[in-house]
């Protein structure tokens, strides 16, 4: 690791403050930075640490019914403190990495790295989540922008997420044991009038909805539905772990699981 | 260089840190703690785990920075008062939960922090909470059975394979 100066700030205030500064980087619970940090692929001169900012942390309901999660909540306070409210989603959390990840990675971390693989990317897509940050308010169909690629400008930082709470939900998640990130994970929300279907893990442009299960699965919400039915693409992730092909054919029967479990 | 402050095992520790020093080495290069070990260095083993504010965490993917005020948990505090082993170490080596012992004190660390939160564990409980606790010697099955005979339940049953 090169060497930086690290500002631990109390504030969402002082954390946007202290962003400004030449080459400053955000410092979630660090699960993915710091092994970046080692690596030499990024040479912040600072980290500013969002771990001491109480207003960045926990899990209630709003007053129009949506689940909100602070942006350095972790994973292992949204699968305990989530689970009455957004049983799917606080499920997903619970099932991110091993406890020890679990207890320092944030969901404000996962969503800003949006790594290709990710778990969060998928319920925030599915559920229609908006992302807050220090400056605005980013709707979750624009804020994936392709494999580690976000709407976040330079310097902001996801202060809050909100989930709208489907009537029922369900995320598969086929793990690629050595990593423990999704080969392929799929999220299902089925609202009143309408489903959606987000995919992780799969394709070269990140997380994506599946519109042809969403539109067959808001008609008739069953494993039947998804029969037949194709995927957006051929641009589907190829590596040593699965071929494109295999990867399709997994999105699937991990949609048809999450369909059947969410019930 | 920034000084740090937590409490260790019970005692205060304090040291000069820069920005990119982790806990692990903080806690092995500067308080001389070597009980916890550096297995990958990569987030995957486990062999790093100690508790920070009670939770398991890995040492080698924290800052010690961001330790600064914690309250610090690490292998070599978990024996008795007396010296003796506690009630899990002592379970590793009635069970031959170890063979070379090098993932040893991220396994107990992680056992504690289980048995803490879920002190009856089903054995699949056990065997998905040591996800990230990788053991190149065992095959995990004696470990597995060190932990659930910690917990005060009858092993009896499950046969060494
Ligand atoms: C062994 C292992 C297994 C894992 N398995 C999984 C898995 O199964 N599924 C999964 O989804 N993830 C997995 N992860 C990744 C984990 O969930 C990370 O915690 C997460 O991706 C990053 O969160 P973090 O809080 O640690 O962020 P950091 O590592 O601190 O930061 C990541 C990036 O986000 C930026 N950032 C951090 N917080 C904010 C914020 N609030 N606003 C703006 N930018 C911010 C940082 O500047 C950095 O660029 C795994 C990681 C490890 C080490
Ligand atoms: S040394 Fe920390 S996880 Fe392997
Ligand atoms: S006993 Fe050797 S690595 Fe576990």
């Amino acid at each position: 690791m090169y060497n930086f100066d690290i500002e631990r700030p109390g504030s969402v205030a002082d954390a946007a403050t202290a962003m400004g500064r030449e080459e400053a980087q955000a410092l979630g619970g660090g699960q993915t930075l710091i092994p970046t940090l080692k690596q030499r692929l990024a040479s912040p001169s600072v980290l500013v640490s969002l771990s001491g900012i109480a207003e960045m942390q926990g899990v209630c309901t709003t007053d129009d019914g949506r689940v909100a999660i602070g942006g350095a909540t972790t994973h292992a306070t949204v699968a305990r403190d989530a689970a009455a409210l957004y049983p799917g989603l606080a499920d997903l959390a619970s099932h991110i990495g091993d406890p020890a990840v679990r207890n320092r990675g944030t969901i404000g971390g996962s969503l800003a790295n949006n790594d290709p693989s990710a778990c969060y990317p998928a319920a925030a897509l599915a559920s229609g989540a908006t992302i807050i940050t220090n400056n605005r308010e980013i709707a979750a169909d624009d804020y994936f922008q392709g494999m580690f690629t976000t709407a976040l400008e330079e310097g902001e930082i996801i202060t809050e997420v909100r989930f709208p709470v489907p009537e029922a939900s369900n995320y598969q998640k086929f793990v690629q044991p050595a990593s423990r990130f999704a080969l392929v994970g799929v999220f299902v929300a089925k609202f009143a009038e309408s489903v959606r279907v987000a995919v992780t893990g799969a394709s070269n442009d990140g997380v994506f909805r599946w519109s042809e299960a969403e539109a067959a699965l808001s008609g008739n919400f069953s494993q039947s539905a998804v029969d037949g039915l194709s995927l957006p693409g051929d641009n589907m992730i190829s590596d040593l772990h699965g071929t494109g092909a295999y990867r399709a054919h997994l999105v699937g029967v991990m949609t048809k699981r999450a369909v059947t479990a969410a019930g | 260089m920034a000084q740090v402050s937590m409490t260790v095992n019970g005692k205060a520790a304090s040291g000069e840190v820069e920005g990119r020093t982790l806990l692990s080495s903080f806690l092995r290069d500067t308080l001389q703690l070597t009980g916890t070990h550096v297995g990958c260095d990569t987030s995957q083993c486990g062999a790093c785990v100690v508790h920070v504010n009670g939770e398991a965490v890995k040492a080698c993917t924290m800052l010690a920075a961001e330790a600064d005020g914690a309250e610090v948990a690490t292998i070599e505090g978990q024996a008795n008062a007396d010296g003796s082993l506690n009630v899990i170490q002592q379970a590793f080596q009635d069970h031959h939960g170890l063979q070379c012992g090098f993932c040893t004190p991220g396994m107990v660390m992680s056992a504690a922090a289980l048995l803490k939160e879920n002190p009856t564990p089903s054995e699949a409980e056990v065997r998905e909470y040591l996800e990230g606790n990788i053991c190149r010697c065992t095959g995990y099955h004696n470990i597995v059975k060190a932990i659930m005979a910690a917990s005060g339940q009858d092993v009896s049953s499950i046969a060494a394979e």
